[in-house]
C-alpha cells in the first residue's frame, strides 16, 4: 500500500516579522498507483508543502494531518518519516562534503531496512541503478552532491528513488534547470519506480514540459497555500495554452 | 558566519607590513620577555597555563626518541652553534628562545639530495613527565622526496624549536600529531623554508593536551609550493592555539592553508591565526587560508583571525575564510530524509568534515588510526 492523505494542512513559517501563514488548508489524497502533478507559481507554497511532508524543522504544521497507509506523518522525526516509506527528491540537494555517494547510499539503505545490504548484490545494484541515470561507477567516489552540476544532483536524487524504494516518493521541481536528455533520463527512472503498482508520486512543477514524459493521474493548481483547480492531465494542457494567471486573478477575487 | 576576501584590498593592508603580528625574531632571551597576556600575540594564550615553559628550567630534559627510517636518512647532534647557523630563522617568541637556548641535544635529520624514500620516516617523541625541550633541524636535499611522521605523546611540558629546510625541486610530506596525555603542555616554534620549485605538504593533528604551535613558512626561491592541513579536537578545558605565518617572500610561490576543528564542552578553546604577508616581489603568487570550527556543545569558544597584507597587486589569487557554528540543519535534514537516524547523520557530517584532512596523510595506517580518534571523541557528544 501508499496511500498518501493530507487534510486540511495548516503551515507556517517563522519571519523577522512573526510566524507567517503559508499553507491554508491543503487537502489531497493520493491513491496507490497514481501520480499527481501539483502546478502552480512561484510563492505559491508547492515546496513548501514538499518540506512539510518530509518534516523540514522550518516548517512548523498548526493545523491539520498526513497519514501514509493510516500512519501518521507529522507526530514523527524526519528520519522516522523515511522510514515510513516516505522519499522527497529535493529542487536543491545538498552538499554534504567528505561523505562518499557510495557511504551514505549504504548508510541509508541501512537505515531504512534495519540491516546492512548484503555487499555483493549492492555494490552491483548500485552501479546499475547510477548507470541507469547515465551517472558513471567513479561517482559513487564522490562526496555527495558537492561539485555536482544541476543534472547531476538531480540524477543522483532519482538513483536514490530507485535504490531505496520508498512507498511515496515528492519530487520537488526535479525537473527545474535539467536540458531535454537529463529531463529524460529522470523522467525514465520514475516511471520505472512507478512500474510498482503499490507506490505514489507527488510531482511538484512549475512547468508542463516534464508532464510530456510523465503521465499524471491528477493535475492540481496550486495558488495561495490551497489548491484552487483540480483536474486530469488536460488541466495541464490548459496551463501550457493559458498560464497561472485566471487563477491567481480567482483566488484573489 | 564567512569571510571570503576575493580581490585583495591592497592599499589599505600596505601600512601593516612588518606590523606587530610579526615580531622582529631573534636568538636572545632578552628580546623576548615574559609576556602579561596584552601582547597581540599572546592574547589567546592562557599565560599561566603555559607559564612553565615561559621561564628557564632547571633539569631539563629531551623527549625519549624512538625512530623508524631507512639507511639514506641520517640522525647527528648538533652545537648550539650549529643549530643556529642551520637554522630557518631565529626565535619569535620567548617559548622558541628558551627552547633554542636551553635544549639538551640539538639534532639534525638529513635526507639527502636526489633520493626518494618510499615508507615515511618516522618518529615518537614520548614525555615522561616534567619538563623538556629539544631544537631539532630536519633538512631534506634538493630533489628528494620523503614523507615525514613525528608523533608527540606522553607527558611532558615540552617546548620546541624545529627548523625544516626543504631543498630545491624536492617533494615533502611532513606529518605531526600532537596526541599527549591530559595535562601536558605543549608549545613551540617551527619554521618551514621551501626552495625554488620544491612541493611541500604538512599535515599537523593536535587532539592531546594543551597546544600553542607558532608555525612559520617562507620561500627559499620562486615557484614553491605548500599545502598546510591542520585537524584539532578539543575537549573540556583544552586550550590548542595554531599560529600560521606564511611569508610569500618569493615570486609565483603558491599556498593554501586548511584548518579544521571540532570543539566539545565548557572551556574548551581553540585559536587559529591565519597570516599571509605578500611582499612586494612576490609576483605572480596564489594563496588561500581556511579554518572551519564545528561547535559541538555550549560552552565553547573557537578564535578565528584570518589576516592578509598585501604588497604587491600583481598576483595570481589571495583569499580567505572563516567559518565557526553548529551542525549545518540541511546537511543533517537531507541525510534524516533518507531515514538516517539523527545521531548517525551527526557522525557522518564530521566524519565528512574531517575525512577531508585526513584522507591528505597518505599513510593508511594513520589515517585509520585518526579516523577511529574522531569516531570516539564524538560519542562523547552522541
Amino acid at each position: 500500500m501508499s496511500k498518501l492523505e493530507i487534510s486540511n494542512l495548516h503551515v507556517t513559517i517563522d519571519t523577522e516579522s512573526g510566524p507567517k501563514q503559508i499553507l491554508k488548508g491543503v487537502d489531497l489524497t493520493i491513491n496507490p498507483g497514481e501520480i499527481h502533478a501539483i502546478m502552480g507559481p512561484n510563492g505559491s507554497g508547492k515546496s513548501t508543502l514538499a518540506y512539510a511532508i518530509a518534516g523540514h524543522p522550518k516548517y512548523e504544521i498548526t493545523e491539520g494531518s498526513i497519514t501514509l497507509d493510516g500512519e501518521e506523518l507529522t507526530e514523527m522525526s524526519v528520519d522516522e518519516r523515511a522510514r515510513a516509506g516516505l522519499f522527497l527528491a529535493m529542487q536543491y540537494p545538498v552538499e554534504v562534503p567528505g561523505v562518499s555517494v557510495a557511504n551514505f547510499l549504504r548508510t541509508a539503505k541501512t537505515a531504512l531496512d534495519g540491516e546492512a545490504p548484503k555487499v555483493r548484490t549492492w555494490v552491483k545494484e548500485v552501479n546499475d541503478a547510477l548507470g541507469r541515470l547515465q551517472l558513471d561507477s567513479e561517482f559513487s567516489a564522490r562526496s555527495v552532491n558537492e561539485g555536482f552540476s544541476g543534472g547531476e544532483k538531480k540524477r543522483h536524487e532519482i538513483a536514490q528513488l530507485e535504490l531505496l524504494k520508498p512507498k511515496f516518493a515528492i519530487l520537488d521541481e526535479t525537473d527545474s534547470g535539467l536540458d531535454i536528455d537529463a529531463l529524460r533520463i529522470v523522467s525514465d527512472g520514475v516511471n520505472r519506480y512507478m512500474e510498482d503498482k503499490d507506490r505514489g508520486v507527488l510531482l511538484i512543477t512549475h512547468y508542463t514540459r516534464i508532464l510530456r514524459y510523465i503521465q499524471p493521474d491528477f493535475v492540481h493548481v496550486f495558488v495561495d497555500g490551497r489548491i484552487a483547480e483540480e483536474g486530469g492531465k488536460e488541466l495541464a494542457d490548459r496551463l501550457e495554452a493559458e498560464g497561472y494567471e485566471k487563477f491567481v486573478t480567482a483566488s484573489r477575487a | 558566519m564567512s569571510v571570503t576576501t576575493e580581490q585583495p584590498a591592497v592599499a589599505p593592508a600596505i601600512e601593516t607590513v612588518e606590523s606587530h603580528l610579526h615580531p622582529t625574531p631573534s636568538w636572545d632571551l632578552a628580546d623576548h620577555s615574559a609576556p602579561t597576556g596584552r601582547e597581540e600575540i599572546w592574547r589567546f594564550t592562557p599565560i599561566k597555563r603555559f607559564a612553565s615553559l615561559l621561564e628557564p628550567a632547571e633539569g631539563l630534559k629531551t623527549l625519549e626518541w624512538g625512530a623508524n627510517f631507512p639507511e639514506q636518512v641520517t640522525v647527528t647532534e648538533l652545537t648550539d652553534e650549529q643549530a643556529r647557523e642551520l637554522a630557518v630563522e631565529a626565535p619569535v617568541d620567548r617559548i622558541a628562545a628558551l627552547a633554542a637556548e636551553q635544549s639538551v641535544h640539538r639534532t639534525h635529520i638529513q635526507v639527502p639530495a636526489d633520493v626518494e624514500i618510499h615508507e615515511p620516516i618516522e618518529f615518537t617523541a614520548t614525555g615522561q613527565g616534567g619538563r623538556a625541550s629539544d631544537h631539532y633541524v630536519i633538512s631534506v636535499g634538493a630533489h628528494a622526496k620523503a614523507t615525514i611522521v613525528i608523533r608527540f605523546q606522553g607527558n611532558a611540558d615540552y617546548s620546541e624549536k624545529l627548523d625544516v629546510l626543504v631543498g630545491d625541486g624536492a617533494i615533502v610530506n611532513l606529518v605531526t600529531v600532537q596526541d599527549w596525555e591530559q595535562g601536558s603542555i605543549h608549545g613551540g616554534q617551527r619554521s618551514l623554508s621551501i626552495g625554488r620549485d620544491a612541493t611541500v605538504k604538512t599535515v599537523t593533528v593536535s587532539i592531546g593536551g594543551d597546544i600553542r604551535l607558532q608555525e612559520d613558512t617562507r620561500f627559499g626561491g620562486p615557484g614553491g609550493s605548500v599545502e598546510q592541513f591542520g585537524l584539532y579536537l578539543v575537549d573540556a578545558g583544552q586550550h590548542i592555539e595554531h599560529r600560521l605565518f606564511v611569508d610569500h617572500n618569493a615570486p609565483n610561490t603558491n599556498s593554501n592553508v586548511d584548518y579544521r576543528g571540532a570543539l566539545q564542552g565548557e572551556k574548551a578553546h581553540s585559536v587559529w591565526i591565519g597570516d599571509v604577508l605578500i611582499r612586494k616581489v612576490a609576483e605572480g603568487i596564489e594563496t588561500y587560508e581556511s579554518n572551519k570550527n564545528l561547535v559541538l556543545t555550549d560552552g565553547c569558544q573557537a578564535d578565528s583571525v584570518p589576516n592578509l597584507e598585501i604588497e604587491t597587486g600583481e598576483i595570481a589569487g589571495a583569499g580567505h575564510s572563516s567559518t565557526t557554528g553548529r551542525f549545518d540543519d540541511e546537511q543533517l535534514f537531507y541525510l534524516r530524509s533518507r531515514g538516517i537516524p539523527e545521531s548517525e547523520a551527526r557522525r557522518l557530517v564530521v566524519h565528512g568534515f574531517f575525512w577531508d584532512i585526513i584522507r591528505r596523510i597518505g599513510l593508511p595506517e594513520l589515517e585509520e588510526h585518526l579516523l577511529e580518534v574522531v569516531e570516539n571523541e564524538l560519542q562523547v557528544v552522541s
